[in-house]
């Protein structure tokens, strides 16, 4: 059995577990230490050699990530921490840095040594008051400290580190519209090549990092890449966080060793609510594609998981037990890619409000026979065919949830969801709908 | 945006006095702030999403004489500056009520009861999205995906957590606010603050509460706790005597023995995730067919004249 391995999480319950004095109580800064010793290129060396990968979705390997700066020019160099984390049923970055934002200090510190950046910056998105509060006093912190300033901890490296608040758009959290957003522009995905390592902030070299992985990086250089690699499979290193919510008994932050199984996660949190049991779930947040009650057992790494159907994204397994219509569910996340298409290319921005469309009738148990092939023909125009991936990720949970309960659809060419799913029957608390046969959204 | 007039507290009425600009002493004041804000970043551009933010902590919305000003300090015109403005939901066009009171109503907190919070207050307050209570008290909105799905259903007030929410509690919160009420969120400070005073912080001036509140709410430390309770633990880390050496000056040089290879590196930002891609099967964007690659076909498209034109209006020009 799998069981639990915390290692960011590990000092979340500590008294005023965000300060940097907690932080170096229980060993923090050891990682930057050994950083500095170290020669740059080693430190990415040993971070290849950990086979970290993106934290943030797509598990791209985090040192490859790195190694694709370009030679230095003189010029300047820049690591950008994507901290935008808004991908629905995604909770761990926000309590992450809301509990121990030094980690990721430290990490960015690391990071920025291991690339050759002097100036870093962190962008939160703007949804989060408590965290951008607490993560602007960390920065604060570990400049009197001289973790980050002039000549870093004597050796020489200067680091200024920019704390950026967004101002809500989902969009942002796609790497290249977080820098356009952090120039100042709207927040719109760049057209790649150019990739951020060659042209990125401001055109210049860029790494961008989500939170979790800058925050994985000081253990690996505490630790070792073999003590990294101890932990999940050959092709899925390390520990992550696993994030349930829904219709579990014990939701919250599960930091595990990649590889864990919903099934072994479940146990943990007491299973599916009490008299009632799983239907479908996500297994890394509404762009993956759902998973249902047979894929209790498939490993959560990014191999598994991909080998399954889906993607193991951000590890964020929402739950959703019988009562719940996948029809409701997928209309909603519909609602949401429409609300936050940022209108740059057609068929993400026409797409997800004709997706939008039939679902709501679909919904109210208007569809017509043709409906299902509708949605797949849409789909199959806006995947691949999108600027980016957030047109991609509005077809998953459509393909996936027709896949998987086709009946439902074609039930609602007659009957509406909520009618055959009430939803006072999915609620934690006892209500009486005012109104039946609601359509989603008031962006819709 | 269009022009709009301000009245203080309230909404527009028609025939109001048109405020055109701020008055000198706070004019210079923004001005200050404005600088500070400027000088985090390498190129000034990047101050504008900020500086949006503290346009209104001082109006309570992004307002004309705010976007002028943003204009006129980095030297856009006020059309690239409503550009921007218009984009993010969090800048205001509407003078926004003291506290934002947002009902995630993603799927996860919808099926949870986040729609039967949301029915509660639209009755309860008699206000739908985007819309201000008569007493400017609370401006109402359905909010996306929050990052606390493991509290879920979630209510945010002025962004701060008010987490397990119920339709009873939720309208209990509402109540409080508009009686002047000091309410505390489960997870942030111990009080919300007022929406100027949030953005002025979301503006990157700190208000001195980093410390108030809890570290994390209990579903957060779920699986730190129960590891302790199990005796679960990651594997120790080897030999740590061999790092906690002095830091020696080591000028090590930047890493970039790499030339950028085949693969290409994929978004990791936690927000959208490739589907049914893996890392380096990207879909072939910027093929040929791709509208950057098009021929110049007008002036703007090779002039450098059109391009650096700076369009001006009259009646939202800073005065």
């Amino acid at each position: 059995m799998t069981t639990l391995a915390p290692v960011l999480s590990a000092h979340w319950d500590a008294d005023r577990s965000w300060t940097l004095a907690t932080y170096e109580d229980n060993g923090g800064y050891r990682g930057l230490r050994r950083a500095l010793n170290m020669q740059a290129a080693d430190v990415v060396t040993m971070v290849k050699e950990s086979g970290l990968r993106g934290r943030g979705g797509a598990g791209f390997p985090t040192g490859m990530k790195w190694g694709f700066l370009p030679p230095p020019d003189g010029g300047p160099r820049y690591l950008v921490v994507n901290a935008d984390e808004s991908e629905p049923g995604t909770c761990k970055d926000i309590p992450l840095m809301m509990a121990n934002p030094q980690s990721l200090v430290e990490g960015v510190a690391i990071t920025s040594y291991a690339i050759g950046c002097h100036h870093a910056f962190i962008y939160v998105r703007g949804e989060v008051l408590h965290v951008y509060r607490r993560m602007l006093r960390a920065v604060e912190e570990a400049y009197a400290a001289g973790y980050l300033g002039k000549d870093v901890l004597g050796s020489g490296f200067d680091l200024d580190v920019t704390v950026h608040a967004g101002a809500g758009a989902y969009i942002c959290g796609e790497e290249t519209a977080l820098l356009d957003s952090l120039e100042g522009l709207r927040g719109q995905p760049r057209l790649k090549p150019p990739f951020p390592a060659v042209a990125g902030l401001y055109a210049r070299p860029t790494v961008v990092n989500n939170v979790e992985s800058v925050a994985s990086v000081p253990g690996i250089l505490v630790g070792g890449a073999q003590w990294f690699t101890s932990m999940g499979t050959e092709r899925s290193a390390g520990h992550g966080l696993f994030s349930l919510s829904g219709h579990v008994q014990r939701p919250g932050q599960y930091e595990a060793p990649l590889g864990i199984t919903l099934r072994e996660l479940l146990d943990m949190a007491g299973g599916v609510r009490e008299g009632h049991e799983l239907k479908f779930w996500t297994p890394g947040g509404s762009s993956t594609p759902i998973f249902t009650a047979e894929h209790l057992d498939v490993p959560l790494d990014y191999e598994s998981v991909g080998k399954a159907g889906s993607m193991l994204g951000t590890r964020a397994l929402q739950i959703f037990d019988e009562t719940v219509s996948v029809v409701r569910a997928v209309t909603r996340w519909m609602a949401f890619y429409k609300h936050e298409s940022c209108g740059k290319c057609t068929p993400c921005r026409e797409g997800t409000f004709w997706l939008l469309q039939v679902l709501q009738r679909l919904e109210a148990g208007q569809g017509t026979s043709g409906d299902i092939d509708l949605l797949l023909d849409l789909c199959d125009n806006i995947l691949g065919r999108s600027f980016c991936a957030l047109g991609d990720g509005a077809t998953s949970p459509v393909t996936s949830a027709v896949k998987y309960f086709r009946e439902e659809f074609e039930a609602g060419t007659h009957t509406p969801a909520d009618v055959l799913f009430p939803p006072e029957r999915s609620a934690l608390f006892q209500y009486t709908p005012r109104r039946r046969t609601q359509l989603a959204g008031v962006h819709a | 945006m269009s022009v709009e007039h301000e009245v203080p507290g309230a909404g527009r009425v028609a025939g109001a006095r048109h405020a055109t600009g701020y008055d000198e002493a706070t004019r210079e004041r923004l001005a200050a702030d404005a600088a500070a804000i400027m000088a985090r970043y390498p190129q000034e551009r990047s101050a504008l999403l900020p500086m949006l933010h503290l346009v209104q902590s001082e109006d309570g919305y992004v307002s004309p004489r705010g976007i002028a000003f943003c204009a006129a300090q980095l030297g856009l015109s006020t059309a690239e500056v409503s550009a921007v403005a218009t984009f993010y939901t969090q800048f205001k066009r509407h003078p926004n009520g003291t506290y934002t009171v947002g009902v995630c109503t993603n799927t996860l907190c919808a099926v949870m009861g986040g729609d039967a919070i949301w029915e509660e207050l639209t009755e309860h307050l008699g206000i739908d999205h985007d819309e201000t209570t008569e007493d400017g008290a609370i401006t109402l909105e359905r909010i996306e995906c929050n990052a606390a799905c493991d509290y879920a259903p979630v209510v945010m007030v002025n962004w701060e957590f008010f987490d397990d929410q119920t339709p009873d509690s939720a309208r209990d919160v509402v109540d409080r606010l508009r009686a002047g009420e000091r309410v505390a969120p489960t997870r942030g400070a111990s009080s919300v603050c007022s929406f100027k005073e949030m953005s002025r912080v979301l503006a990157g001036f700190p208000d001195g509460r980093a410390d108030e509140g809890v570290g994390a709410g209990p579903a957060t430390l779920r699986g730190t706790l129960l590891a302790k309770e199990k005796g679960w633990r990651a594997p120790d880390f080897p030999d740590v005597a061999h790092v906690e050496g002095q830091v020696s000056p080591s000028g090590g040089a930047p890493a970039a023995q790499a030339q950028p290879e085949e693969t290409k590196p994929a978004a990791t930002g936690a927000g959208p995730t490739p589907a049914g891609q893996q890392p380096g099967a990207d879909p072939k964007v910027g093929a040929e067919e791709s509208s950057a690659q098009r021929p110049a076909t007008t002036p703007s498209d090779t002039s450098a004249e059109g391009q650096q034109r700076r369009q001006r209006t009259d009646d939202a020009k800073e005065s």
